[in-house]
């Protein structure tokens, strides 16, 4: 504000008057959006700490199975048994709009129809906890993408909300303020230099008042 | 089409390999930052990676925490669940709010 330059006329009156109300919009604007973001935000956020809390308890499961399939089984026999999958996913990626933050969207396809064809292996030479945690996360896969979808989500969110509050604050404690001072500080200017020239212009006639008196005495006395 | 990914040690990520993932265990890999960005720019928009290894390589990770592909979603493996991926979330709330106000909801 200090150090600033600033015109005091009309013209710059009129124009930091205009800005003013642009900037009183916009901030008004952009806390609704803030406010939105925020409830919408937060229901994301929920949702995906439940999700999470939900597959990592069965991650943990998952991963005590498949440690014990380890140790019964030797590296190679493991190896072989879960390289030569069968199942192949894949993901057509949509997008989704949520208050203009584009959130991605994940439809999961898999190459064979049947949803059993999980297991790679023959079940002779694999021990049954192989099993069971294959089967686990197969059953895990869809919330897992879920799971992808909804924290991208969040992370998206979470930054367009900070800049979005950056602006408002912006807005709020900087230019609204100096909008405000330069406003008072032309307004005072003009009305300054408009009494400075009322009370010459009473001066002058003062003046000359007083030079036509004398004139007229002058007469009055000749 | 996308494909996912998952990283981490053989014994956490293998059984992904099972439902059709594209599995990249840490033993084989030399830098597993540079895998990360190698599989961030082919068509990888999903990539699971357990929470130990994701540790390592963090700063690789928050580089496409605003971008809106791939999602890095990290995952306890065998060695136990740390917390890391409660912690990102606590993360981007405490980001957006500027407090952690869901700590115990």
């Amino acid at each position: 504000m200090a150090g600033t330059q600033i015109n005091p006329t009309r013209m710059e009156l009129t124009r930091l008057k205009k800005r003013l109300i642009t900037a009183r919009r916009g901030h008004k604007l952009l806390k609704d959006k803030r406010d939105e973001l925020m409830r919408q935000f937060l229901e994301i956020v929920r949702e995906t700490r439940r999700l999470r809390r939900m597959i990592e308890e069965a991650l943990t499961e998952t991963n005590q199975h498949m440690s014990v399939a380890r140790s019964l089984m030797n590296d190679e026999s493991l190896a072989i048994s879960m390289l030569y999958h069968k199942q192949e996913i894949s993901l057509a990626v949509e997008e989704k709009n949520i208050m203009s933050v584009r959130v991605p969207v994940f439809k999961t396809n898999f190459r064979t129809a049947d949803p059993g064809d999980i297991y790679s292996y023959g079940f002779a030479f694999t021990s049954c906890e192989l099993d069971e945690a294959v089967q686990a996360l197969s059953d895990l896969t869809d919330p897992l993408i879920r799971l992808a979808e909804k924290e991208k989500a969040c992370q998206l969110l979470s930054s367009e909300i900070e800049k979005t509050r950056r602006r408002v604050n912006a807005l709020e404690h900087v230019m609204i303020p100096r909008y405000l001072f330069q406003i008072r500080f032309i307004t005072m200017k003009l009305d300054e230099s408009e009494r400075s020239s009322i009370t010459r212009l009473m001066k002058v006639k003062d003046m000359m008042i007083e030079k036509t008196i004398r004139a007229r005495k002058a007469s009055d006395e000749a | 089409m996308y494909k996912i990914a998952a990283m981490g040690d053989r014994d956490s990520i293998y059984g992904f390999a099972s439902l059709g993932m594209h599995i990249f265990p840490e033993d084989r890999m030399e830098n597993p930052a540079t895998t990360l960005h190698h599989l961030a720019e082919q068509d990888f928009a999903v990539i699971f990676i357990t929470e130990s290894l994701a540790s390592r390589i963090q700063e690789d990770i928050d580089r496409y925490k605003d971008r809106p592909l791939p999602v890095i979603v990290p995952i306890p493996g065998v060695s136990g669940n740390t917390g890391a991926g409660m912690r990102a979330i606590a993360q981007a709330v405490e980001r957006a709010v500027g407090s952690d106000i869901l700590k115990d909801a």
